[in-house]
């Protein structure tokens, strides 16, 4: 298994020709496509996992203490003894559903598919900069994602201080169950997948601003790249920052330091730590937890462009205003991240200040709004499953991103904070967009993944359902959340004054079930299209950038001749003077056709 | 036996989707269509679509105003919440515009410019003048929403008066306790160490130490007993350890006696040392109406949060730490009742909205809001009874009770679960 250093220019690439063993193709394969491929099945799978905690504890919420044989077939009789969820597992699922579709699916998996297939193939390189740790960087992913999965079935149950593990409740074990071993287990999963992330990021900026082919400027680059270069950044420069966290709270929970704890008298007993602050981990948390959030959507915003772009038959509307923003919401995500601690005491000038940083996030993301919309306009749309995935994510970012504006307003905040309204916001504006981005990306780059087709049809039925039940269940969540109710609550049976709401509950979890049904569909599709779907051609949507001009069948080094020179960016749709509605980035410029 | 029919349902349903994909497939090969080409009927029904799901978004969104308007909170009985409500209106009414307005904008372009062979999409790729006036229109916007913000932020955040009326509300797994001043109108001061059964809060005064090392005294004297003893393995090491603790929590305990008595001796009546003895420790929780109250939050065990929905606060409670909010409540629990809910049951509920463990769900404890001389006729009466701690594990009613027990003083949580039974 001999390490393929690809850096390799155009011209030179004959020495990668020989035979490769079944390990080196398909365990430990240093090819970005083949990498990218594997982070996605890693990431359906953690998907599935989350979707269907997030079903039994829908169940419980629609149907308070009643028993579901769904439920005790999945958690056995010591987690849901006659079906009945137990109030600590109630919390260990939300814990892990979050944790999961936060990292392991909307970072791992759509940062993690997407820049390992796309940077190589939409800059013109032969492969990652360095294939070996982008290799590392899949194998530790999936270490961390195997040792969180085992750490559902230790005793006591997973991590449950919800996805944010304040402490000192994930710090002391005697403040709740899932606090124990499973906590540990979180920490050490985590640590795992930062490094992931680490080593990916560090190898999508290199190959990016090193190993971009003759005449592949910054400013031809597709948005995709632009989107996952930002995102790489944020993750280099906020994941060890969640790491220290991690350490000081492993360190808190095993050698008895006081970095976060102080004057606490649990189980009867007056601890001796004192001097700490847990209001120390959230700064630490949410310095990484706010960029995290444009982690998980600009990839998929990245995506939406491009495939809004090709679709649309059309160049994206301020491709200079696109990348403006894509900067602007990055530098910004760094100095937002007190608008998650407006209630913990925090000095309310420091609030003021996170309250303007954290409004002025909107002025770009209106632009990239407005620029998606011009792009639709006067455009001549093919509606591909990708297309509408592109088109949903943009009513959801627009959705998601208006309550926002509430959240951020401190003074409002105060009376939603943590309640259901919150919980609606970021699954619209960061869950449900992000997902989105990721379904248009596989439907539009299956066939370079796979070489074959996904079935349309099933695509429309995946996305319909899909779209209709995403703000079935989100939708009805503001209402709840401006009824008061808190977000992490077992039921709301104790709480007369919620009687009114609660019937929504049903509604929502009634839409979860159908849309979690969608995505059997989804599945089914995209692994019998991986074996039996019809063969794809090399540029089946007719597009410009460079990956379409790879054949079908994938050869590690990507071209079989030459690396391909660029000659102009990747938007000339429909351009007047053109035969074809489209023109490929290798096609040079007429001797006097400007460039956009 | 139900596991098995759910399990034949999603086989057979997944075969059923799968043998119509397999059709569908197989007619399209028949007529030569590629899977990437997609046809003008498809593109038809995806236009319709487009233009049909903003009529059910909207429709859907009027139907929960509708139905649910009246199932919201009710008026905000404080003045910081109609200050609040005002701004979050007046916010409302932006967000609602510029959400239709886009949503139109966004689901009619989709519809209206679906794909016709006839016809090539409009070559524009920029135009400097309609992106700065979205960059320019947004911000001035936001810019109004900052201010109005700010200034109603700086409001309700700024520190209350010196004669507020001062409540401290006191969280830990997973109930609230309430203390008020005595006679002297001061709180006084606090420590965790001297947390026992008689005081729950630990307040410092000459008694609460001496109660809490002479505790301490008896429990080294049995521990230093049992390890004169025959002892299993690991044990003497265990009562080493406990010997260590209870040593070092016993010089922390004569620490803060020194400091105490420096600070009565420095400051005298203006010690916080000196206003303890008369606090009322109380399970109620009254407020005056229209009178400012700065309630002070603190936690013993993790991070709570002290939310009242109708008064529109919430503070987090922060073990280590002494956070505030203020309020002024402007309707009576009874006006409530009787004009407002129309709801002989009502109550103003303080909950718990940070998560804090198994029975966070119900960690509540009802506000009584009074008329004035009330308030001080119940403050006056509560004055005159000593404080009775409730039983430590009295925990409300959850359908696992065991499982949600508070850790007593010789069992982990963990070891409190029926399911890990150690």
């Amino acid at each position: 298994m001999g390490a393929h250093a690809h850096t390799a220019q155009a011209g030179h690439h004959d020495h990668h020709h020989h035979e490769e063993s079944f390990i080196s193709k398909w365990v430990f394969s240093h090819d970005h496509k083949m990498i990218g491929k594997q982070f996605l099945v890693t990431a359906i799978v953690m998907a599935w996992v989350a979707v269907i905690m997030s079903l039994i504890f829908r169940l419980q919420l629609a149907w308070p203490n009643e028993g579901f044989a769904f439920t005790n077939f999945f958690l056995g009789d010591k987690w849901a003894p006659e079906g009945v969820l137990d109030p600590n597992m109630y919390l260990a699922l939300v814990t892990i559903h979050g944790t999961i579709m936060v990292f392991f699916v909307l970072t791992g998996g759509l940062s993690g598919t997407f820049a390992n297939l796309l940077i190589p193939l939409q800059v013109g390189a032969r492969d990652m900069a360095s294939g070996f740790i982008n290799m590392l960087s899949y194998w530790f992913f999936f270490l961390s994602s195997v040792i969180m999965l085992a750490s559902l079935f230790v005793e006591g149950g997973p991590a449950s201080a919800g996805w944010t593990i304040y402490p000192p409740l994930s710090a002391l074990p005697k403040a709740m169950p899932g606090s124990g071993a499973g906590m540990t287990l979180w920490l050490v999963s985590m640590t795992l997948f930062i490094a992931s992330s680490l080593m990916g990021g560090l190898n999508y900026v290199a190959t990016i601003l090193n190993l971009r082919t003759k005449g592949m400027r910054m400013t031809r680059l597709p948005l995709t790249v632009w989107a996952l270069l930002l995102t790489a950044v944020l993750g280099i420069l906020s994941f060890p920052v969640l790491l220290s966290a991690a350490l000081l709270l492993l360190l808190d929970r095993t050698l008895g330091t006081s970095f976060y704890l102080s004057d606490i008298h649990l189980a009867g007993e007056a601890l001796e730590q004192t001097g700490g602050s847990p209001i120390l981990f959230q700064h630490l948390f949410w310095f990484l937890g706010h960029p995290e959030v444009y982690i998980v959507l600009l990839p998929a915003l990245g995506i939406t462009s491009e495939i809004i772009s090709t679709n649309a038959r059309k160049p994206i509307f301020g491709y200079r205003a696109m990348i403006g923003s894509i900067l602007a919401i990055g530098f910004l995500s760094f100095i937002v991240w007190g608008h998650h601690m407006f209630v913990t005491g925090m000095n309310p000038f420091l609030g003021s200040v996170f309250v303007a940083t954290t409004l002025l996030i909107a002025i770009p993301s209106a632009v990239k709004v407005f620029n998606y919309i011009t792009t639709l306009w006067r455009g001549n749309i093919i509606f591909t499953p990708a297309m509408l995935f592109s088109i949903g994510l943009v009513a959801t970012f627009i959705a998601g991103g208006l309550t926002g504006i509430i959240l951020a307003d401190s003074a409002l905040d105060i009376a939603v904070h943590d309640t259901y309204f919150v919980v609606a916001h970021f699954h619209i504006v960061m869950g449900m967009s992000a997902i989105f981005g990721m379904f248009a990306g596989i439907y539009h780059w299956f066939p370079k993944m796979y070489g074959r087709m996904m079935n349309t049809k099933l695509g429309y039925a995946h996305f319909w359902i899909t779209f209709v039940c995403a703000f079935g269940v989100f939708f009805p969540m503001h209402f709840i959340g401006l009824a008061g109710a808190p977000r992490r609550y077992y039921s709301y049976t104790e709480f007369p004054m919620f009687d009114g709401v609660v019937d929504l509950n049903v509604l929502v979890t009634v839409f979860a079930i159908i849309g979690a049904l969608a995505q059997v569909v989804f599945t089914y599709n995209f692994f019998y299209s991986i074996y039996r779907g019809p063969k794809a051609v090399q540029n089946p949507w007719k597009s410009n950038t460079l990956e379409w001009t790879t054949p079908v069948e994938h050869v590690h080094g990507n071209w079989p001749g030459p690396i391909p020179v660029v000659y102009r960016w990747p938007y000339d749709y429909s351009k007047p003077g053109k035969a074809e509605d489209w023109v490929s980035q290798v096609t040079p410029l007429e001797p006097d056709e400007e460039e956009h | 036996m139900t596991k098995l029919l759910i399990l034949i349902v999603v086989v057979l349903g997944i075969l059923a989707v799968a043998q119509l994909a397999r059709v569908y497939e197989l007619t399209s090969r028949l007529r030569g269509k590629r899977e990437e080409d997609i046809s003008d009927a498809d593109n038809r029904m995806n236009a319709t679509l487009m233009w049909l799901f903003p009529v059910a978004y909207f429709g859907f969104f009027l139907w929960l105003v509708l139905r649910y308007k009246d199932k919201m909170l009710p008026v905000a009985a404080s003045t910081q919440g109609e200050d609040t409500d005002a701004l979050l209106n007046f916010n409302w009414w932006i967000l609602i515009t510029v959400f239709v307005f886009t949503n139109i904008l966004l689901f009619y372009f989709a519809g209206k410019y679906v794909f016709s062979k006839h016809r090539r999409a409009h070559w524009y790729p920029h135009n400097n003048k309609l992106e700065l006036l979205w960059t320019v229109v947004p911000a001035s916007v936001l810019f109004v929403i900052i201010i109005y913000g700010l200034t109603t932020w700086q409001e309700i955040t700024a520190p209350a008066s010196p004669d507020a009326v001062q409540v401290e509300l006191y969280a830990k797994q997973f109930d609230w306790t309430a203390r008020y001043p005595g006679a002297d109108g001061m709180l006084g001061a606090t420590d965790y160490r001297l947390i026992n059964g008689e005081n729950p809060l630990g307040i410092v005064t000459a008694k609460a130490i001496a109660t809490r090392l002479s505790e301490i005294d008896q429990e080294l004297a049995e521990t230093r007993k049992q390890l004169e003893g025959v002892l299993p393995d690991g044990k003497a090491a265990e009562l080493e350890d406990r010997i260590g603790y209870l040593e070092r929590m016993t010089m922390r305990i004569i620490n803060l006696r020194t400091v105490m008595e420096q600070d009565i001796k420095a400051k005298g009546e203006a010690s916080a040392y000196m206003h303890g003895a008369d606090d009322v420790v109380t399970k109620d929780f009254y407020l005056p109406v229209r009178k400012e109250a700065n309630i002070l939050i603190r936690s013993r065990d993790i991070i709570h949060s002290a939310y009242i929905p109708h008064l529109r606060i919430q503070m987090n409670a922060v073990p280590g730490m002494t956070t505030m909010m203020k309020v002024v409540p402007t309707i009576t629990t009874d006006s409530m009742r009787t004009h407002v809910m129309k709801d002989e049951k009502f109550d103003f509920i303080l909950l718990c909205n940070k998560i804090c463990g198994a029975s966070h769900y119900n960690m509540q404890m009802p506000l009584i809001v009074t008329p004035p001389a009330d308030f001080d006729a119940w403050v006056a009466e509560a004055n005159k009874k000593p404080f009775e701690p409730k039983e430590e594990q009295a925990v409300p009613a959850a359908p696992v009770a065991d499982s949600t027990a508070t850790a007593s003083k010789d069992s982990t949580a963990i070891a409190a679960l029926p399911a890990t039974g150690k």
